[in-house]
């Protein structure tokens, strides 16, 4: 099974130093060594986003920096587990290796026909 | 036991069990014992957790309570009554290398798993042991997961999985990566076993036990796994690029009502796009790596062929036939054969396909098998020979053991009657 996870955590101020950028290197690395990570990016700083919404039929755009919210997507992951728990483990594991504060959203991604590993 | 925490546990174990194994074969050189000293060490983890709580290192705790036992083991055995001490000191040794530390993690990691494969891969194991050994240690499957994935009894794996670590330790096969000119042998038998656990996943059809296609999963992150460990070897990303570029066809194989739908009929939108770049990626470093003609990376070759056509039309069928000239010289056989024919069909029209595969019908091994009277009936009935193709197609649906083939073949026999 694949879940996607999106990592949220309040939007920094510096950009992540050379030592950082390593660190999630290896830890990257690691994970596709063990097969847990399909695939994963990360965002660069809301300023260069934008949110698309589509409302009462009209389409409004609104520039980041999205400065109101607590938090903003960090980055994403697609996550290869057995189970949600395997998932949420690896989640676990993710957020503890980043520290400071944030969620990763795990949602199991569609796949037809979908084995389930109960 | 509250039934979250079984499942954490469980979640656990299918992260850390083939690094566990691993870790502790290194140290008491022997994988069966390996597996009970880790197993030994989740029932622990069952009885502690749901009370305690999972500790935030989980990895390290199973790791440590296992070594507890694997020294308790030793002693009991009085195999070490004078080496204990030295031993003792190895361990904590051990234990140190394995705290977190990243670099470290990675170095461990990486060959405690190649060793753990090289071994479950071993040829003085048969095939189908290797098989078993290798989803138990390495894809962390249970004895019944294994059993319903493969449709035999759950005892039948069972005693193929004892009789499997006894055999090694009676052969007394080292625990190590191979060097020298016994690796490419060696290697060749990990990518053997990697490949049957696909096929296996990939011939499930529909109704078939959910472990059936999990396989197929199963055997894309082994292939991943090993291309991580062994960077250098272009077969091992032929076999990634190979399986990755399969895998993203697997939900557009099956129509609405479980029929297979063939190749160039399948939706297209339907493939996985980010396999399809992650095995287009592999086959590029396999190529790089001077690995063009080796058989994985060949047929790997091949499906990025139509990977990379976004229509049926598209499809670039002269460098398919190369290909499957060069697929026909390393590894020949019939089916390689049938399928060089329809290439050739395809890309220089039915005569070329018939020329080919004419010969095979005086193969034993193809007797009995359906696809060539079917293929056979394509090409006569586009070159216009309406009753041979009629008869071929009686012969292909009187062959085939899918009732669905079956009526499609004797409604195309039947049109080709009317006309």
């Amino acid at each position: 099974m694949r879940f996607l996870s999106i990592f949220k955590t309040p939007e920094r101020t510096a950009p992540p130093s050379q030592e950082e950028m390593d660190r999630m290197g290896r830890y990257i690395d690691e994970s596709m060594k063990k097969g847990e990570l399909v695939a994963t990016e990360g965002c660069l700083p809301s300023a260069l986003g934008a949110r698309v919404r589509l409302a009462n039929g009209k389409v409004t755009v609104t520039d980041g920096p999205f400065t109101e919210a607590k938090e903003v997507v960090g980055g994403f992951a697609i996550l290869n587990a057995a189970s949600k728990e395997e998932a949420v483990e690896l989640a676990r594991r993710f957020l503890g290796f980043v520290g400071g504060e944030g969620e990763c959203e795990i949602r199991q991604l569609y796949e037809a026909p979908a084995p389930v590993r109960a | 036991m509250t039934a979250d925490t079984h499942r954490a546990i469980e979640a656990v174990w299918r992260i850390e069990s083939a690094r566990l194994i691993g870790g502790l074969a290194r140290l008491v050189k022997d994988v069966g014992l390996a597996e009970d000293l880790a197993q030994d060490a989740l029932v622990a983890a069952l009885e502690r957790w749901p009370e305690s709580g999972v500790p935030d290192n989980p990895g390290a705790w199973l790791m440590a309570t296992a070594k507890h036992r694997a020294i308790d083991h030793l002693r009991r055995r009085k195999l070490l009554d004078t080496k204990h001490e030295t031993l003792g000191h190895e361990l904590e040794a051990e234990q140190e290398r394995t705290a977190p530390d990243l670099d470290r993690l990675d170095d461990d990691f990486g060959d405690d798993i190649l060793r753990l494969i090289f071994t479950t891969c071993h040829p003085v194991l048969s095939p189908e042991a290797r098989v078993a050994l290798t989803l138990r240690l390495l894809g962390g499957l249970a004895t019944d997961e294994i059993a319903r994935a493969f449709l035999v009894p759950e005892a039948t794996i069972a005693q193929r999985i004892v009789r499997a670590k006894r055999t090694l330790r009676e052969a007394h096969v080292p625990f190590e990566v191979p060097r020298g000119a016994e690796r490419a042998s060696r290697l060749a038998s990990v990518l053997e076993v990697i490949y049957l656990v696909f096929n296996e996943g990939y011939s499930a059809t529909a109704g078939d036990d959910w472990a059936r296609p999990a396989l197929c999963e199963d055997a894309v992150r082994l292939a991943r796994v090993l291309a991580e460990l062994v960077p250098q070897e272009p077969e091992v990303h032929g076999l990634a690029a190979l399986l990755e570029i399969q895998s993203s066809r697997l939900r557009a194989r099956l129509g609405p009502t479980g029929e297979p739908i063939l190749l160039l009929d399948q939706d297209r939108a339907r493939w996985d796009q980010l396999l399809i770049r992650r095995g287009l990626k592999a086959l590029e470093r396999a190529e790089v790596l001077g690995g063009a003609y080796g058989p994985y990376t060949v047929q790997a070759a091949i499906a990025a062929c139509h990977a990379r056509a976004t229509s049926p039309e598209e499809t670039d069928w002269t460098r398919i036939t190369a290909l499957y000239d060069a697929l026909a010289q390393l590894t020949p056989s019939p089916v390689v054969e049938l399928n060089r024919g329809v290439a050739y069909a395809m890309a220089f029209g039915p005569a070329a396909g018939l020329e080919i595969v004419d010969p095979l019908q005086d193969e034993p091994a193809m007797r009995e098998y359906y696809l060539l009277p079917a293929v056979r009936a394509d090409f006569l009935a586009k070159l216009g020979r309406s009753e041979e193709a009629r008869q071929e197609l009686e012969r292909a649906a009187g062959l085939t053991r899918n009732a669905r083939e079956r009526t499609l073949l004797i409604e195309r026999a039947q049109s080709l009657k009317r006309v």
